[in-house]
């Protein structure tokens, strides 16, 4: 490589690019060079302002200042049609395709050439293309019966089918399981062989020094430094990107004394279209533990979690809940008074002398001063069945179950309310007037945004407004104030810096500590495999492995993420 | 830049969104707007008013109509006190559920039902029962009347997530034709007007007949601004409102909500009927609600949903209904050239939250700047 290095030519330059979005600079001043035949990683936390650079030379966005040269000559890209006349393509991280057509119809769209329109040209031509770089792909097959590999394969083929020299991908690894990924890195591979540039954007460093041959580091908007892949390492790539030192490791204690505190049985879910979205998942969650969950996107572990918290009602199986309250005291901490008083009624408590408490035809006011005195014990265990229960009838039972959705926008929080209403959001009903009390909800954000190091102008700004870690802590911060005994987490590191991400996990890791069960849903193997104690892994609905996080391998986790599907496609062929 | 192709032009300018602009400027601009409209109608009336071609020096006369529509008179300035008073209930009636993204376009169906409900219970037991009693039922019809036309489409949202937008505006044309209906039915001789009920009628503070139901609509004003930012009621309204997966994510009933919400919105549609029947006109016409509910929509997302601030835009519209009023007189102009006027200067009030919201910039002038 290193004579070859002097051939090579420029393909682009980037002079002086600037990019505002109100008072936020995007991109100030970027200065890049792309040769041909590299392949070139542009690597930057989230909102470094990677994705608006591309989109710029792509023609999705026009920079405010600055030029962009194609083989030495200044050009005007306005819109995607004008970039692609420059041979330039971009393949988005959300595919744009026509569900009901074949790869072929969909290359082709779009395309206004001259001559009849003939499909089979057209098949053979993406054969072709697909031969010379080692793409499996069927040109007649329909888009929605393909994988999402194989989408991804459409829309590379389009960008190259119109003749793109210069190609440009948008976090390609994000949808795909390890094998996929090796896949598709020696396409690539081939295709800088060929002469054609590649930039990839990422933020995933193993997999910037495992392809690319140079890489362009953004920070805050700015191009901070162009580095050999060859001459680098994760530690340096890191510290240019964040702009200090950071430990990579992620601290792991040793479950202490583990004891079930969620066990699911069974559990089968119908998605309201009839489809089979959950069958037969079976697990237990142990408390002073974080049991991991992987698979692709899509896989049901979302309406897995939405089922345990009582969004979705499933069609058969138990979800049941344990508390270990053998012999510890009751509080209203938990119970509110009506429910302490069923439980009486249900012979659920002894006081400390062994005798059976009744609190047959006490007042209100005994109730309340008995329990607080600490004198009236459970007999045994809590286990109560969730099952067809919504959010509020668990709260009621007194089950600390917090909930860290996907959607942390658009269902954790309200977006358009600041830090102290979206803290009442668990508890706006205490009380019992119908107004409601700003009080403790005021208090308990200003703990929070102390406590989490929240960056916001002030508690009575919209969240919507605040950066994604940020609104990441308030929803963690809230769903960790509510003191839980199970804590579930849906990729709640996603789009996340690296120094929001860690302080998640060590969030995450300090309730592991109390004895809370934690149940994290990831989709980086490197973070799933050194955070968690075990890891579940799901596949189109079903569980296709549990394994301890300490021993298994990222091979062996992409091996079951996509198990099932091979199966089922072998049992279809036959 | 000599290598360009001819047609590879660079873009004049581009928007961009406004993170935050200071109260001050924003307020600015709606200033700046008003005045542009008033510019606008200032060429517009001089292009289309005889009156005013022919002394052009009356033009100061066309822009002091405004004031004189409103404040001209006693009688002129409790008549405008009034009038936004009614917009004002109709716009109050329709927040709840606006703060809940329910797009209630059925205020003047509601309000008319309230009127008809009122006036009927006046028609039929006016008379035979004490007065004060007469009053209550005729406010306890009007409310249920109201609550009901809100009602159907709640369930039907809340249940089948049926669209509450046309829902609403149909059940309009449904309360007209029931008013239609029930004049053919009580006014025997046909004419389709109902002469004003001797009976019914809400009583007056001091000497003036309007100043009870100024009072009213001010206090329902402050409680519902109360119930609305203050209560665990309000509050399910907005999580609702924001999103309905929010509210069921921490259990709440959005179906309870919704409908609530509505048999509230509706119910004060009630209200404003009630006033304007038992309090103003003591008949009933299919014309007795004239637009307004309509108009209270953009009174209350002129306010951006708050209350207090609705007390503005209702008197800032009511101020130019008057004032078109009073050029009509004045400049001896009729039909649609005052609602034209009128129009014109919404249009630029409307129009500047585009420009308190993004930015325009001119990408030349930038660059020049920058060298």
């Amino acid at each position: 490589m290193g004579d070859g290095k002097l051939e090579k030519q420029l393909a682009m330059q980037m002079r002086g690019i600037t990019k505002r979005f109100g008072p936020i600079l995007a991109n100030d001043h970027v200065d890049l060079d792309v040769y041909r035949g590299e392949i070139l990683a542009v690597l930057g936390e989230n909102g470094c302002g990677k994705t608006t650079l591309m989109n710029m030379i792509a023609g999705i966005y026009f920079p405010d200042e600055g030029h962009i040269l194609i083989d030495g000559k200044e050009v005007v890209i306005r819109s995607p049609k004008d970039a692609f006349e420059h041979k330039i393509g971009m393949i988005h991280q959300h595919f744009k395709l026509v569900d009901l057509f074949t790869a072929a119809e969909n290359i082709v769209l779009g395309i206004e050439e001259k001559g009849e329109y003939n499909l089979k040209k057209v098949n053979a031509r993406v054969a072709e293309i697909s031969q010379k770089y080692g793409f499996h792909l069927d040109p007649t097959k329909k888009i929605y019966d393909m994988s999402v590999s194989e989408k991804q394969t459409v829309e590379i083929l389009k960008v190259l089918y119109r003749g793109a020299d210069i190609l440009i991908l948008d976090e390609p690894t994000a949808v795909l399981t390890p094998q996929e990924i090796t896949r598709l890195f020696s396409v690539l591979r081939r295709m800088r062989d060929d002469g054609k540039s590649i930039l990839i954007i990422t933020h995933k460093l193993n997999e910037v020094l495992e392809v690319s041959d140079r890489v362009a580091i953004l920070r805050k908007g700015e191009h901070v430094a162009t580095v050999n892949t060859a001459e680098t390492s994760e530690a340096e790539l890191t510290e240019l990107m964040v702009g200090k030192k950071i430990d990579l490791n992620i601290s792991r204690s040793d479950p202490v004394n583990p004891q079930p505190r969620l066990i699911v049985r069974d559990l089968n879910l119908v998605s309201p279209e009839g489809l089979q979205v959950l069958r037969d998942i079976s697990f237990t969650a142990n408390g002073g533990e974080i049991l991991g969950i992987a698979g692709i996107a899509g896989s049901g572990q979302r309406e897995l979690l939405d089922t345990i918290a009582g969004l979705q009602k499933p069609a058969s199986g138990e979800i049941v809940f344990h508390n270990p309250k053998k012999d510890k005291p009751v509080t209203f901490f938990h119970k509110s008074l009506k429910r302490v008083r069923e439980l009486g009624k249900a012979h659920a408590f002894h006081d400390r002398k062994g005798n059976e408490v009744s609190f047959e035809g006490m007042k209100r006011r005994q109730i309340r001063k008995w329990v607080e005195s600490g004198d009236v014990l459970f007999k045994e265990d809590e286990v109560m069945d969730l099952r067809n229960k919504n959010p509020l009838e668990i709260r009621q039972l007194g089950i600390h179950l917090s909930f860290v959705p996907e959607d942390r926008l658009g269902m954790g929080l309200v977006a358009s309310m600041n830090i102290t209403d979206n803290m009442m959001l668990r508890s706006y009903r205490k009380g019992s007037a119908g107004m409601l009390n700003r009080k403790h909800p005021r208090e308990q954000a200003e703990e929070i945004v102390r406590d989490l190091e929240i960056s916001t102008p002030s508690l009575t700004t919209p969240v919507r407004k605040l950066s994604g870690g940020n609104v990441q802590k308030v929803l963690v911060g809230r769903e960790i104030a509510f003191t839980p005994k199970v804590l579930m987490a849906a990729y709640p590191v996603r789009g996340l810096d690296i120094n929001s991400s860690y302080a998640i996990y060590n969030l995450l890791n300090h309730q592991k500590e109390q004895g809370v069960a934690v149940i994290f849903v990831g989709e980086d193997l490197d973070v799933l495999l050194a955070l968690c104690d075990r890891i579940l892994v799901m596949n189109g609905g079903k569980v296709t492995g549990i394994v301890d996080a300490r021993m298994a391998t990222k091979e062996e986790i992409g091996l079951l993420m996509t198990k099932s599907e091979r199966r089922e496609e072998r049992a279809a062929n036959e | 830049m000599s290598d360009k192709r001819p047609g590879e032009r660079e873009p004049l300018f581009h928007l961009s969104r406004r993170h935050a602009i200071p109260w001050w400027q924003a307020w600015g601009i709606r200033v700046l707007a008003i005045f542009l409209g008033m510019l606008v109608c200032g060429v517009v009336a001089f292009l289309l008013i005889e009156k005013l071609q022919q002394r052009p020096e009356r033009i100061g006369d066309f822009y002091y109509a405004f004031i004189k529509g409103a404040f001209g008179t006693q009688r002129k300035f409790w008549k405008f006190l009034k009038n936004i008073a009614i917009l004002l209930c109709i716009a109050l009636a329709l927040t709840p559920a606006f703060r809940m993204h329910f797009w209630n376009t059925g205020g003047e169906g509601q309000t008319l039902v309230g009127v008809l409900a009122c006036i009927a219970v006046d028609f039929y037991l006016g008379g035979t029962i004490p007065e004060p009693l007469l009053l209550v039922l005729m406010l306890a019809a009007s409310l249920l009347a109201g609550a009901l036309w809100g009602l159907l489409p709640a369930i039907c949202r809340a249940q089948w997530g049926t669209n509450e937008t046309l829902f609403t505006l149909m059940m309009n044309y449904v309360a007209t034709y029931l008013v239609a209906f029930f004049l053919e039915v009580w006014v025997k001789s046909g004419s389709g007007v109902l002469p004003q009920m001797k009976t019914g009628k809400l009583p007056t503070l001091g000497s003036n007949s309007y100043l009870l139901i100024i009072l009213i609509v001010l206090a329902l004003t402050v409680c519902l601004y109360i119930y609305l930012n203050y209560t665990k009621h309000g509050y399910e309204i907005s999580v609702v409102g924001e999103s309905v997966k929010t509210a069921r994510y921490v259990g709440m009933n959005d179906k309870k909500v919704i409908i609530r919400t509505m048999l509230l919105s509706g119910a004060l549609c009630g209200l404003a009927g009630y006033l304007i029947g038992a309090g103003l006109d003591l008949s009933v016409s299919t014309q007795s609600v004239g637009g307004q509910g309509f108009t209270a929509i953009m009174v209350s997302w002129l306010a951006n949903f708050n209350p207090l601030m609705m007390i503005l835009t209702s008197g800032l519209i009511q101020l130019l209904n008057q004032g078109a009023a009073q050029i009509s007189q004045d400049f001896d102009v009729s039909g649609a050239l005052p609602n034209v006027i009128v129009g014109i200067i919404l249009f630029f009030i409307i129009g500047s939250e585009f420009f308190v919201n993004y930015r325009i910039q001119f990408i030349r002038k930038e660059k020049e700047a920058v060298k």
